[in-house]
């Protein structure tokens, strides 16, 4: 890992968040600090929580207690599309792309909350709206160079290979310029050489747009690799946190990984 | 000359962005428009202009209306019509009682009323979906009907719940004959037309495609479901209620509410069905064919059968054939008319030599 970035202050803290739904406890008194330019990853077996806690982060799900402060500002239920206007972005863990259009027009619409031109401008399409269809497709077009999929931007992306929709996906938060990324399960289902894609992909958005990236992820080798810091969940209990070589022989999460009855 | 788009390297992304980016497609768009716009009124006659040609755009209208919140939104609506009467009352209201103001701003006027009552009715979508919207939509278009029928005000008190359009005029000419009437509708609904290609391929029908297919990820991307759903619903019903207005105006002359009841609502349903689920070109292929079908039959009827097929066995016949053309493309084609065309156009940029 490239030493160039410098891990700064806090951007995201989840104070004892706690969450339910009906009699199921998802989240019990969760704490987590995520900083700035940081690659985060989240574990735990499955219902764990994990995917509850970036649902809680971006405003999918709202909590009955606790409170998210992002960049300073305090909130406990806030809408997604509002998070999505303050820089958070995400990707989920069952692909959730927009099957009917091509890979490009998936893409754009990650664009929406920069774009303004209101819809008088658009019936007329040119003039300003083109301007700014252009602009916008400069940088979309940036991240399908970067993603490796120039041959694709024109297809259906319900006609993809399950590997490239997720590469999709990844570009479509990408296309937001997110300064905090929430990825779930990115490489869920991938063959070895798509996992090495897909990891080289996350390290180079947070190396070159210095992006803080907070990713789910199964696969311990991919997690002890590129992570800064793993915090582990079990039974919405948050067990362990801490940089990945401590996680990992923490007595703690070695039982909730083997299966240690509670 | 062949069909391909050999040779033609796109230098730019302003081209790529072009609405037809196939020389051969803009070659073609412009000889149709110059037949629509000149060939079609010296060459037709009045019956076939004013009886089969005007109705078939302005149902294209409405049935690029509905295709913009059922095709690119997801929200299915039964209101079509209910849409297109407010689109046509309220032009007929404007018309008699404000007649300082232009005909075409009555039509543009009309269009925005029935956009606000078509956002009124869409208020629902954010707590419900599909079968249950349908029924919502179902009774935005009986309660209209309801309202247009006994509310004397909109038909200005007119004994037999019957509405006349007034003469029509803009800029000093009189719009009188079916040629004239063909005209003006052929451009407004070119000109909308235009329109909704141009919002499919922007930012709000990217919003709207986003909402239909995944309305999670929208979410999350940005995109407000709430005004992303009522941008939809009042855009389709502007359509249709500018549609509505022509409807009168251009094709009846005399329109009373049962003109726009369920049938009017379940015909433009079945237009973008068999046109194409999602399409602005299949609007136009739907109408076309729901329009054009019946009389095909008629006189393949009148043909063989020389008398021989009786009228109800020949309207039974037309039932059956739309009934199972609609299965079949539910089933077999979802994307209508349009898809089928697109891929013939794939298959001909390849030909001769299909590999
Ligand atoms: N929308 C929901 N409604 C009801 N229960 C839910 C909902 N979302 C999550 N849960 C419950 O909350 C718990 C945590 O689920 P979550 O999806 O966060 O786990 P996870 O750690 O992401 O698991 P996995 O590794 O399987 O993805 C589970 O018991 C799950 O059933
Ligand atoms: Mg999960």
């Amino acid at each position: 890992m490239s030493g160039k970035r410098n891990i700064g202050d806090v951007i995201l803290r989840c104070d004892n968040i706690s969450l339910s739904f009906g009699g199921v406890r998802a989240l019990t008194n969760i704490s987590v600090d995520v900083r700035e330019h940081e690659v985060m990853a989240i574990i735990g077996p499955n219902g764990a929580g994990k995917s509850s806690m970036l649902n809680v982060i971006n405003g999918v799900y709202h909590p009955q207690e606790g409170t998210v402060t992002y960049r300073g500002q305090t909130r406990r239920a806030m809408k997604p599309h509002e998070t999505a206007r303050q820089g958070i972005a995400r990707t989920f863990q069952n692909i959730a792309l927009f099957k009917g259009m091509s890979v490009l027009d998936n893409i754009m619409t990650g664009r929406y909350t920069k774009m303004k031109r209101n819809f008088l401008w658009q019936a007329l399409y040119w003039g300003p709206n083109l301007k700014e269809e252009i602009e916008h497709r400069e940088v979309c077009e940036r991240v399908i160079d970067f993603l490796q999929i120039e041959n694709i931007r024109k297809t259906p992306v319900g006609r993809l290979p399950y590997g490239l929709q997720k590469r999709v996906e990844l570009g479509r938060a990408l296309a937001a310029e997110p300064d905090l990324l929430l990825l779930d399960e990115p490489m869920a289902g991938m063959n070895v050489e798509e996992k090495e894609d897909m990891c080289r992909f996350i390290l180079d958005v947070n190396d070159e747009f210095g992006t803080t990236i907070v990713l789910i992820e199964h696969d311990m080798g991919v997690v002890m690799d590129i992570s800064d810091r793993v915090a582990v969940l079990d039974y919405g209990k948050k067990i362990a946190d801490g940089p990945p070589e401590e996680v990992r022989a923490n007595q703690d999460v070695i039982d909730a990984y083997l299966g240690v009855a509670h | 000359m062949l069909y391909r788009e050999a040779g033609q390297f796109k230098t730019s992304y302003q081209k790529d962005q072009a609405i037809f980016p196939i020389r051969q497609d803009r070659i073609a768009v412009w000889a149709l428009l110059l037949a629509v716009f000149i060939a079609v009124p010296l060459l037709a006659d009045d019956y076939w202009l004013g009886s089969i040609i005007t109705p078939l755009l302005v149902l294209s209208l409405a049935a690029i209306g509905l295709n913009i919140l059922t095709g690119y939104a997801g929200q299915l609506s039964l209101g079509t019509a209910g849409f297109m009467a407010v689109g046509a009352f309220a032009a007929y209201n404007l018309n008699i009682r404000v007649p300082e103001l232009p005909l075409i701003v009555d039509f543009l006027l009309a269009g925005v009323f029935a956009a606000m009552v078509g956002m009124v009715f869409g208020l629902p979508s954010l707590r419900i979906k599909g079968f249950y919207l349908a029924v919502a939509t179902l009774a935005a278009q009986f309660f209209i009907e309801w309202v247009f029928t006994h509310v004397g005000w909109f038909t200005n008190y007119s004994s037999s719940g019957v509405i006349s359009a007034p003469p029509m005029h803009i800029l000093g000419m009189t719009i009188d004959t079916a040629v004239e009437k063909y005209l003006l509708t052929l451009s407004v609904v070119a000109v909308l037309a235009l329109g909704a290609k141009n919002m499919v391929r922007s930012r709000i029908g990217r919003s709207w495609m986003a909402v239909r297919d995944k309305d999670i990820s929208a979410e999350v991307i940005g995109v407000p479901l709430l005004s992303t759903k009522l941008s939809a619903f009042g855009i389709s019903s502007f359509y249709c209620g500018v549609a509505g207005a022509l409807w009168t105006y251009c094709y009846l002359g005399t329109v009373e509410p049962a003109a726009f009841d369920l049938n009017r609502s379940f015909q433009v349903l079945f237009m973008i069905i068999i046109g194409g689920v999602g399409s602005i070109l299949g609007s136009f292929l739907g109408a076309g064919f729901i329009v054009l079908l019946p009389i095909l039959l008629n006189n393949i009827a009148a043909m063989i059968g020389h008398g021989t097929l009786q009228a109800d066995t020949m309207a039974n016949l037309e039932h059956i054939i739309f009934g199972g053309l609609i299965i079949f493309f539910l089933i077999v084609e979802p994307h209508g008319l349009a898809r089928l065309w697109q891929i013939a156009k794939e298959k001909l940029r390849l030909w001769p030599f299909p590999y």
